[in-house]
Formats: C-alpha cells, sequence, structure tokens
C-alpha cells in the first residue's frame, strides 16, 4: 500500500464535521490495511462493522460503525397516542432481557408520574427481572464460549435458559418480547404455581454453575484465549462511562442495585462481584466473562430471597386509567445485564413522551471499543467484543 | 454536596454564565449553563476536589419546537454519590455548543448522536460525523418539523 492513499480515498466515501481527528483522518503509513469486519459477521452478535487498521497482525486503531438496525425507537416513541404504548418498542431494544428494559422504562415513568406501585408487583418484577439477567448472561456465556470455539457450553447455558424462558411463557405468554411488566403494574397476575416452577429452577441451576465453571471458566484454553487480552483500566473505563459487567470487570464496585437503589432492591443481599484479575490484569475479558458468571449466583440469591417473600395483593391496582404526567423531565436508570439503562423523560402534560432518549448501556461500552483493542491481535478483536456483550437492537435502537 | 451548594459554587466561579437554575419543584434539580462555558463548567465539575462528577450518565438533545434546541447533561460523582443536570439552551438558527468530550469520553457518541439527531453542533468535538444515519443523510430526524425524504440515493423511502 503506497504512502498516499488515505483512508479518506479508500475506506470513507463522505463525512460531515471537521476532517481533523488525530490518529484516523490521517494517511495510512505503507505498513498499514485497512480490514472491515462486519456488518454480516458470525461474532460481531449483530450488524456491527468495525473498521480495523491493521499493522500485520496487530491491531493499530478500530473504528465502530453502527446504526445498521436503527429503527427510530425514540421517534416512535413520540408519535405514540399513550405512555404504554411505548413499552414493546422497549422490549425490542434489548431483546434478550426485555423484561430489564421495561422495567427501566416503567420505573422511569413512575418517577414522572409519582406512583407507587403494590410490594407484590415490586416483588415480582424483582424476580423477573433477575430471571433475566440470568437468560441473558447465558447467553453471553454461551455466544462468548461460541466466539472463543467452544460450542458445548453453549448448548449447556440454553438448556438454562429455556427452564427461564418457560416460567416467562406460562406468566405473560412471550417467550422473547414480553411487553410484561407495565406502568403502574403488571400485564398478568403469576401462576399459582410459579413460586414452585422459580423455586425448582434455582435448585436445578446452581450446581450447573459449577458445571459451567468446570467446563468453560477454567478451561486451558479458554484462559489462554480471554487472560490478559482487552484490559480497560478502572478510570478509563470510569472516564468512557462504562458500566455493568464491563465496569466491574475492571474491579470497581458498583452496581446501581446498590449503589443507587430502586424497586425493593434494598431488602435483599447480595454482593457485587468485581474483576480481580485472578487469571491475568485486572479488567481483562476473562474478568468480564467471570463477573457474568458469579452474577448468576448473586441473582439466584436474590430470587431465593424474594420469592418466599412475595406478598399477596392485586398487581393491577395501581395502573393508571390515563398517564398524562405534569411538565417536567425525569432522568431514571436501573442496572440491566448489560449495565446503566438510563430513560430521559420529557413530558409536555400531553398523553404521550415530548421526548424520549434511551441511555444504552451497549451503546456506551461499545464506545471505549477502541480504548481496548489498540495493540491487541487481529484475533483478540473476536474475543474482546464477546466479552463487552452487546446487543445491536439497543445500541442502534 | 446537595444541588443549592453546586449552584452557590458555581455562579461564584463562573457569574454570567450560570443564567438560570431550578432546584425546587422539579424531579431533577437543574442549573442553566451558557453554550460557549459548558466545558469551562464540565471541567470544573470534574476535577474540583469537592464536587468530582466523575460519571456524564446521559446527554441528550431536545428540540423544544419554536425554533429552540436543548442539550441536557446528566452528571453523576461515583466518589461522591450527589447528581446534578445541566441544561444549554440553544437555537436552530445557531445551535453550536461547546463539546466536553475532552471531559467526559461518554460524551463521544452522545454528541455525536445528538448531531445525528437534532442537529447540534459541538464545536471542538474531535471527530463529529453522523452515528446511526447514513454519512449522507439530509436532515435531522428528531427535529419535531422533521420530513421523511421521498427518496434516498434514487430509493424509496417506505413508511
Amino acid at each position: 500500500m503506497v504512502e498516499s492513499m488515505s483512508v479518506t480515498q479508500g475506506v470513507r466515501v463522505s463525512g460531515e464535521g471537521p476532517r481533523t481527528v488525530p490518529g484516523f483522518w490521517r494517511p495510512l503509513k505503507p505498513e498499514e490495511m485497512v480490514i472491515s469486519m462486519g456488518p454480516q459477521h458470525p461474532s460481531t452478535h449483530g450488524v456491527l462493522r468495525l473498521e480495523l487498521i491493521v499493522d500485520g497482525e496487530v491491531v493499530v486503531d478500530v473504528i465502530p460503525h453502527i446504526g445498521y438496525l436503527h429503527r427510530c425507537f425514540e421517534k416512535h416513541a413520540e408519535h405514540m397516542t399513550n405512555y404504554q404504548q411505548v413499552i414493546p418498542y422497549c422490549d425490542r431494544m434489548d431483546y434478550v432481557a426485555a423484561m430489564n428494559s421495561d422495567l427501566g422504562y416503567a420505573v422511569a415513568c413512575e418517577k414522572l408520574l409519582k406512583i407507587t406501585v403494590p410490594e407484590r408487583v415490586e416483588y415480582i418484577r424483582v424476580i423477573m427481572a433477575e430471571l433475566d439477567r440470568i437468560a441473558s448472561h447465558l447467553i453471553a456465556i454461551g455466544t462468548y464460549g461460541l466466539d472463543i470455539g467452544a460450542f458445548t457450553p453453549f448448548l449447556y447455558c440454553f438448556r438454562d435458559r429455556e427452564i427461564i424462558l418457560d416460567i416467562f411463557e406460562q406468566t405473560c405468554g412471550a417467550r422473547l418480547l414480553y411487553n410484561y411488566i407495565w406502568i403502574g403494574g403488571l400485564s398478568h397476575d403469576v401462576q399459582p404455581d410459579f413460586a414452585d416452577k422459580v423455586r425448582s429452577f434455582c435448585k436445578i441451576f446452581r450446581p450447573n454453575i459449577t458445571e459451567l465453571n468446570n467446563l468453560l471458566s477454567y478451561n486451558k484454553i479458554f484462559v489462554e484465549r480471554t487472560a490478559n487480552v482487552g484490559v480497560l483500566p478502572a478510570d478509563v473505563a470510569i472516564n468512557y462511562g462504562a458500566s455493568g459487567p464491563v465496569l466491574r470487570g475492571s474491579g470497581v464496585k458498583w452496581d446501581l442495585r446498590k449503589n443507587d437503589p430502586y424497586s425493593v432492591y434494598p431488602r435483599f443481599q447480595f454482593e457485587i462481584p468485581v474483576g480481580e484479575g485472578k487469571k491475568g490484569a485486572v479488567g481483562d475479558c476473562w474478568d468480564r466473562y467471570m463477573v457474568r458468571v458469579h452474577e448468576m449466583e448473586q441473582s439466584l440469591n436474590i430470587i431465593e430471597q424474594a420469592v418466599e417473600q412475595i406478598p399477596a395483593g392485586d398487581v393491577q391496582s395501581a395502573i393508571p386509567k390515563r398517564i398524562r404526567p405534569e411538565t417536567g423531565d425525569v432522568y431514571m436508570r436501573t442496572e440491566t445485564p448489560k449495565g446503566e439503562l438510563g430513560y430521559y423523560v420529557v413530558s409536555d402534560g400531553t398523553g404521550s413522551p415530548f421526548r424520549l432518549k434511551v441511555k444504552s448501556p451497549c451503546f456506551v461500552n461499545l464506545s471505549a471499543l477502541p480504548a481496548m483493542c489498540r495493540g491487541a491481535m487481529v484475533s483478540d478483536i473476536v474475543a474482546i467484543l464477546g466479552s463487552i456483550d452487546i446487543v445491536l437492537g439497543e445500541i442502534d435502537r | 454536596m446537595i444541588p443549592q451548594e453546586i449552584h452557590e459554587k458555581l455562579t461564584s466561579r463562573f457569574g454570567d454564565a450560570i443564567p438560570e437554575a431550578r432546584l425546587e419543584g422539579v424531579h431533577d434539580p437543574f442549573i442553566r449553563v451558557a453554550p460557549g462555558s459548558i466545558r469551562d463548567v464540565a471541567l470544573f465539575l470534574r476535577d474540583a476536589e469537592d464536587l468530582r462528577f466523575d460519571a456524564l450518565m446521559c446527554l441528550s438533545a431536545v428540540d423544544y419546537t419554536k425554533g429552540k434546541l436543548g442539550v441536557v447533561y446528566h452528571l453523576h460523582s461515583m466518589a461522591l454519590g450527589h447528581k446534578i443536570t445541566l441544561k444549554v439552551d440553544l437555537t436552530v438558527d445557531a445551535p453550536h455548543c461547546q463539546s466536553v468530550e475532552s471531559v467526559w469520553k461518554t460524551a463521544n457518541w452522545h454528541e455525536r448522536e445528538a448531531y445525528d439527531m437534532i442537529g447540534v453542533v459541538f464545536d471542538g468535538h474531535p471527530d463529529l460525523r453522523r452515528l446511526l444515519m447514513p454519512s449522507d443523510w439530509e436532515g435531522y430526524p428528531l427535529r419535531k418539523d422533521y420530513q421523511v425524504p421521498e427518496y434516498y440515493n434514487g430509493m424509496k423511502v417506505p413508511y
């Protein structure tokens, strides 16, 4: 590749804004090459395109390109006739953890409306959110193994996820996009055998985590591929605004369920797992992966406590018949499996949001990808990307 | 630190750059900042020993209609545990605001998204390109008066 050839000639068609960014808008060096990874690539977990600038096998820089799954969620929300109608769209953001997306929107709107929901609703919400956290982490762990080349753990993870989806299906009729958590309540009460099914899941699943650890977490090949790869130091993670397992993997003990609590989380005993650098440096891919494994154990602890305490009551008694919040705006954030999901809702006193902005955890975590990838090998990019656990439905919205 | 104290600190330091604040009777207490001072204010909020706003939770641009735009910054201090909201008022004719990308890297993509969707131009942003829409898209989709174009590069835009 000749020195005069620039990135703008080779890759960029047109761009807006100032072309003065140091690094990327410079001409390529003779030894550098641009590789496009995605948007159709098995390990990008959706339609994501990464532009890799490589020097041989070493990655000099990464430029993520997103927007392939953009479907105007925020514009749609403004055009709804009712606040409740936005919830099915929230499902479709983080579609592997839809309960958590719904919960975030519901608590944001409840804060705007200044309504409190019945205790029974809060407990069922917590159980559902934690079950969904396990379901989401199982996908993250299973597909991460798949990315690295371990096929079998994927099947084990999906076997366990199936039990959770069956519980959801029995409760609200849907296995993926639930529309279950409504503003002020729930769409259905749980079935009479719900508590037994949840207890039985906890009993089945706890030993399976040990099995997963033996199969994948401490597997020598897996550790070699992930330890000391894609290290994200704690201060960089905070400055990028990373959250969830990406932030905790860097050793920062930060979980909104404890640090900025919502719902009934303060009533439960659980730990915040953080990356400790057991296999390599603190904040490497293995730490981020292991935080998810430990979080599943902690979610089980929460579920086991909550399921014993569900009070009686009506789950729809607090659902407002007509939702017209006062003029004002509110920002509310919740801890989803991917990290801090925030909703900024602006109301102008009408029946639909004037503006709804979503702060997506995957969006912010992905923006820190270049900081993790510089200096890594090309094959490590797959390992690093998988360890962030992105869902493009939430990034592009 | 409570919002009143944060507001006092900012007014004593920046004076006219802090035109207004609403600290009571609203869900999230907010302080209004002049668009030309937001970077200095942000830097001060991040680095002052008793403020230490190390995290930008969210950056949103809003089209308030009637030619008014706004940018809303939700800040949080992970070290000290307090929160504050900053608001910057802009107009459609002069949608220029200072970038805080150099203060919090979180702002990099959020500002690109705000530019892409609402058309706020962040001066000093190192790489202000469209993020979600194609780079040759025209118009700002989240503006309230936005009209969906009939054709894009000769293709009919279905609705």
